[in-house]
């Protein structure tokens, strides 16, 4: 083969080999299949989710409360006469947003404290070690519980508190990963090349511990979505009328004796689908991006 | 191995456990079952002594039922058939009889009445009970100024067994106002033996037990979990009870409340959603009371002091815009009576609380709003938590209602505990709120919900001079005697509130108690709560 | 020993003091009134004002804290507002409840998830392995109050199996006799059987709710752990001397995978006790998880201010043992610790 001929293959080998890899591990692995697709669907109704919905999520119907599943209405009504499916796909935008926006917070706060904590150590290891510590010897829930009482149910302070309580776990893997890293010599080269520490701390550390946190953050947007959830059964959940996974469920958990299953059932199932997925999507992620640490 | 052996058996035992231990009563247990009553509901008392600091509402039904008062009422038939307090008619109670005088009045105790620890009733109990319950402050003296009992010299001990009440004016609240929860009579002195210097009425002590002669005494108390009620055989304020034992337990999921009241495992509860009611009466399998509330409203407040409510033309728009007939069908299900859509022809009647003229009419709201706010408005709409089951729907529903007409709200939930508290600073601009008296007369409700000094229940900060007239006639009218004044200022003080608009009328709540079908003696009482005296099984 | 215990409890005083502070602050940031509630429904701004400065509530935050601190040297976390009762007191009789519930739950879930975690680390790969994976993350992705009251729909309302959640026992049973808080305990220690099922049925749905809810991440770290030692030299080792499998997986290698999942069951039992508070508000347990709710709810401070502390003592505790278990289940640790 000619030179050319070779270097114009490379590239576009190099591509294919990503997507052959992706679909080697999707084939070793069909539940990570499965939670892809499951990822795509969501993040479709997250987008165009508001603009097809058959009814307005909001609008009441006081003639046709509490209607089971019919053609109508495909997951039925609920005690206001709303319908469920629409507000089900609505709820979609609000929730991923919640989960994402908590990942985001809680990745730039506890990924950044811990590995600056790992890299410096010293004073900054032990005083991002005292918060995490004075963090984690509270009852999670409860604490996120008593900030969003004591600021106020909106979205943003269940997104704070959620963020707040992972900060521990975030700051614990970085902050041992970053430690191994330090001395690398990797590290050590950058360094030599005149990179100042901060720009060491972003541009090689942080990207290296990615493949870890991928796991751990996919698993807090599943987990920041039952938080809200369970915010919303006690009171402290986002405001009525704004259809929300959890505060349905929370809603609707009341009419599950006197027969009214579809209420909670399908914004449940909704949310039990997404958590699902969030979680196996993180170990799909990790088998993809990290072939050493698959189990 | 023999880890596995053990997981083996212990599944074994679960499974065996889980089918064969369902409600199936041994013998004993089956008996103390019929015994005894179970009545479950959300939430329990924190003290057992109205009269104690921060005492919670159901704090008011132990007091009720643990001690006597000097008189008490007559039952009648009330609207729905079951028996009703009757308002104007007192029998005794702890007094044998009542000797009313031109500015006094005067009881004869039973001779043989006892407290629970054995003890006889005098002249004296009452006397210090009545003085503690105008001095501790709070709630109690509160009620007991509503009836124009305030001060220590009002009582006076004639002998042992004799009492006299003095009027310091004359207002015709007042021998009700010695009937109602607050004036009980307690045991002055076992409680002071508990009493220090810095609790001279030994309300610590009374917290934790009751010290009284009523009809049950609390046998024990688990603050949070149960209480558990046992009959003084004693008794000699009216008929035995029937029911020995009544146990009391918390149970804060509504669903769970309603699941062991369709299985039979619980015998009353009052704590259901209004739908699980209905929707129980339809089953037919246990006994559905539903009676309104006396002299009870709820409504939709705004305060007239501020902008943008202080229109009168915006608080118009409001009461054309409001979905009444909405809220009585999915947030009520039918259960309260209705306040609003009077016929435009109907007249105004001597009797409280009655229906307003306004109904649902966008058209005439948008007309309305043109006028005022053309460019529309932006509120929050404020709701009591404790409360969420009708609340919540219900500004839910007003919210788009109100957005149909130019006024966007944004809903604002607070906390039971601290509802109160945002009423009392009058700044909230709208909001909705229930308010019910439990002496049930028309100038009693807006003395403290319209009249202009302001009481904390005048939660709109109304001031009218018109109605503050109207109202102090009505009070004087009825403690002389004067009906025509009265009726004439009744009607008055009624119309200058529905053209004024401060507060618009939504329904007149119900008080709904589920029982199982073999449970009888329910009567309705004004402090709605459940009286244990007359309940019984079989 | 001794002094890995009281290294251990001096790194974790500050902590303990980080946790009073915070818990204070956020506390008095709840919004709400305590001397409007205590003042009562009809007050007047002066009797409210009055109250205030009875309760010393108009005192600079300072002068408060002091006073708290003071109060908690003495053990006095102060009254509960909504129950009218001694917090210290309260805590001392609804932490058995939340503990036997708790433990309880553990049991159910480690006896679930460890054989489902070993069955998908041998055969891994597998549609077993596959299941596993999807049973224990689905176990995990419902809300836990949901659970709870799906299982109570259909265990005691339809189908009548479990008795009414009214608590840790029938409303007509009297606990035994106390000795450790623990219904099953206790009722054993008096020989009461009668009593043993009774408390033991009620605390089965719950427990299950609970179990449920922790599956995932005991199962997970199982097959994790299982797979790195299954890979390891001894294992291929004792394999190749002919051992049979039994033998291979239970007394060696599942030995040695031990270590990881006794740290993972500390956070699950940390998790758990968190989770608590909406299993305990479903089944109507008398825990300090649905006190702690009430009391946040009604912005009572004490009892939430109690309630951090103990879990934050109770965790302490916790992890000190869980250390002391690693030096006795490897000991590798102690030898280098």
């Amino acid at each position: 083969m000619t030179d050319t001929a070779i270097r114009a293959a490379a590239p576009k080998a190099e591509s294919n080999s990503l997507l052959r890899h992706a679909r080697y591990v999707v084939s070793e692995n069909p539940v990570t299949g499965l939670a892809f697709g499951l990822f795509t669907l969501i993040a479709l109704c997250a987008l165009i989710g508001p603009y097809i919905v058959p009814h307005d999520p909001l609008a009441s119907d006081t003639a046709a409360t509490l209607q089971a599943p019919s053609w109508k209405h495909w997951f039925g009504t609920d005690q206001l006469g709303r319908d469920i499916f629409s507000r089900v796909v609505v709820a979609t935008r609000l929730d991923l947003i919640i989960a994402l926006s908590s990942v985001a917070l809680v990745f730039a706060m506890g990924g950044f404290a811990g590995i600056a904590a790992g890299f410096f150590g010293g004073w900054t290891d032990r005083i991002v070690g005292r918060i995490s510590d004075t963090i984690m010897a509270f009852p999670l829930f409860v604490l996120a519980m008593g900030i969003v009482a004591a600021l106020g149910n909106t979205v943003t302070n269940i997104v704070l508190a959620t963020a707040i309580i992972n900060f521990p776990l975030y700051v614990r893997v970085a902050r041992a990963e970053a430690n191994v890293r330090r001395d690398a010599g990797f590290v050590q080269a950058a360094r030599l090349s005149g990179n100042g520490d901060f720009r060491i701390l972003l541009m090689h550390i942080l990207p290296n511990i990615m493949p870890i946190m991928m796991v751990q953050i996919s698993l807090t947007m599943g987990y920041a979505i039952l938080n809200a959830a369970g915010l919303s059964f006690i009171g402290l959940g986002v405001r009525p009328p704004t259809p929300e996974w959890g505060i349905m469920v929370a809603e609707g958990a009341g009419n599950i004796i006197s027969g009214e299953w579809w209420i909670a059932l399908f914004p449940g199932a909704a949310l039990m689908l997404a958590v699902f997925c969030f979680n196996l999507l993180g170990d799909g992620l990790r088998d993809l991006v990290d072939p050493q640490r698959r189990t | 191995m023999r880890r596995r052996d053990f997981l083996k058996s212990a599944t074994a035992l679960a499974a065996t456990s889980a089918i064969t231990a369902p409600a199936i009563f041994s013998p004993a247990k089956a008996q103390s079952r019929q015994e005894t009553l179970l009545i479950v509901s959300e939430s329990g008392p924190n003290n057992l002594d109205i009269h104690g600091v921060g005492t919670n509402v159901p704090g008011y039904e132990v007091s009720w039922n643990c001690y006597d008062r000097l008189i008490t009422h007559e039952m009648k038939t009330g609207p729905n058939g079951a028996p009703y307090y009757d308002k104007t008619k007192f029998k005794p109670e702890l007094a044998e009889d009542m000797n009313i005088g031109d500015m006094s009045v005067t009881f004869k105790l039973k001779k043989k009445a006892t407290f629970h620890d054995g003890t006889p009733v005098t002249a004296k109990d009452v006397k210090w009970s009545l003085d503690r319950a105008v001095s501790v402050g709070g709630f109690p003296t509160f009620q007991m100024a509503a009836g124009s009992l305030t001060k220590p010299e009002q009582f006076v001990v004639v002998d042992d067994n004799t009492v006299r009440v003095d009027f310091l004016r004359k207002d015709r609240l007042t021998i009700p106002d010695l009937a109602v929860i607050v004036p009980c009579v307690v045991n002055s002195e076992m409680v002071k033996k508990h009493a220090t210097e810095k609790d001279p009425w030994g309300l610590e002590y009374t917290k934790q037990n009751t010290a009284g002669s009523g009809a049950y005494k609390v046998a024990s108390w688990v603050a949070g979990t149960e209480v558990v009620f046992e009959r003084n055989d004693a008794w000699l304020g009216g008929p035995l009870p029937k029911t020995k034992k009544i146990i009391w337990r918390i149970v804060p999921s509504a669903g769970n409340r309603r699941a062991l009241l369709e299985r039979g495992d619980a015998d009353i509860s009052y704590d259901l959603p209004n739908k699980d009611f209905v929707e129980l009466k339809n089953a037919g399998k246990l006994n559905i009371v539903s009676t309104p509330y006396s002299n009870g409203i709820q409504y939709i407040g705004m305060n007239v002091k501020q902008p943008p409510f202080d229109n009168p033309k915006i608080r118009q728009a409001v009461a054309y815009a409001l979905p009444y007939q909405k809220i009585m069908d999915a947030v009520l299900f039918g259960l309260a009576k209705p306040m609003f859509g009077a016929p435009a022809n109907a007249a105004t009647e001597v009797a409280w609380p009655q229906a307003h003229k306004y109904n649902t009419d966008i058209a005439k709201a948008k007309a309305l709003m043109a006028e005022a706010a053309p460019n529309g408005i932006e509120t929050t709409i404020s709701f009591d938590l404790g409360f969420a089951g009708v609340n919540e729907p219900l500004c839910v529903l007003v919210q788009e209602s109100l957005a149909q007409i130019g006024i966007k709200c944004t809903i604002n939930k607070v906390p039971g505990a601290n509802w109160r508290t945002e009423l009392n600073k009058k700044t909230l601009p709208l909001y909705t709120n229930v308010f019910s008296g439990w002496l049930d007369y028309p100038e009693y409700f807006f003395i403290w919900c319209y009249h202009g000094k302001n009481s904390i229940f005048n939660t709109m900060s109304y001031q009218s001079k018109e109605l503050d007239g109207f109202v102090d006639g009505a009070v004087t009218a009825a403690a002389t005697g004067d009906m025509p004044t009265y009726e004439k200022d009744v009607k008055g003080f009624v119309d200058t509130a529905y053209a004024d608009m401060p507060r618009i009328p939504l329904y007149q709540p119900y008080v709904n108690v589920a029982m199982q079908k073999n449970v009888s003696g329910y009567a309705y009482w004004f402090h709605r709560r459940l009286d244990y005296r007359t309940l019984g099984k079989g | 020993m001794l002094s890995l215990i009281s290294k251990r409890l001096l790194l974790v005083i500050p902590n303990l003091i980080g946790v009073v502070i915070i818990t204070f602050l956020l506390t008095r940031a709840l919004p709400g009134d305590p001397a409007a509630y205590f003042a009562g429904p009809a007050a007047t701004k002066e009797a409210i004002e009055q109250v205030r400065s009875k309760l010393g509530l108009d005192k600079p935050l300072i002068v408060q804290f002091g006073h708290y601190v003071t109060d908690l040297a003495r053990g006095d976390f102060g009254n509960s507002l909504t129950t009218g009762q001694p917090v210290a007191t309260e805590i001392r009789n609804r932490l058995p409840a939340s503990a036997e519930l708790t433990l309880f739950g553990l049991f159910i879930s480690i006896s679930i998830a460890v054989p489902l975690g070993i069955l998908a680390a041998v055969k891994q790969g597998s549609w077993i392995d596959h299941t596993c994976r999807v049973v224990a993350t689905a176990g995990v992705s419902l809300p836990v109050f949901f659970t709870g009251l799906l299982l109570v729909y259909v265990f005691y309302f339809l189908l009548g199996w479990s008795p009414a959640p009214l608590g840790r026992i029938d409303v007509f049973y009297s606990p035994p006799p106390q000795v450790t808080g623990f219904y099953l305990i206790d009722s054993v220690l008096s020989g009461n059987l009668e009593g043993f099922r009774a408390a033991f049925s009620q605390l089965l749905l719950p427990g299950l709710t609970l179990g449920i809810f922790s599956l995932a991440p005991i199962a997970r770290m199982t097959r994790a752990s299982m797979l790195a030692v299954l890979a390891s030299d001894f294992v291929r080792t004792a394999r190749a001397s002919g051992l049979d499998d039994r033998t291979v997986i239970i007394t060696y290698a599942f030995r040695n995978a031990m270590l990881p999942v006794v740290t993972t069951l500390g956070m699950v039992f940390s998790f758990l006790l968190g989770a608590n508070v909406l299993v305990e508000k479903v089944f109507a347990w008398p825990g300090i998880g649905s006190y702690a709710v009430e009391a946040l709810i009604s912005s009572d401070f004490a009892p939430v201010q109690g309630f951090v502390l103990t879990m934050a003592v109770l965790y302490v505790v916790l992890n000190l043992i869980i250390d002391i278990l690693y030096g006795v289940i490897d000991p590798r640790v102690r030898l280098e610790g």
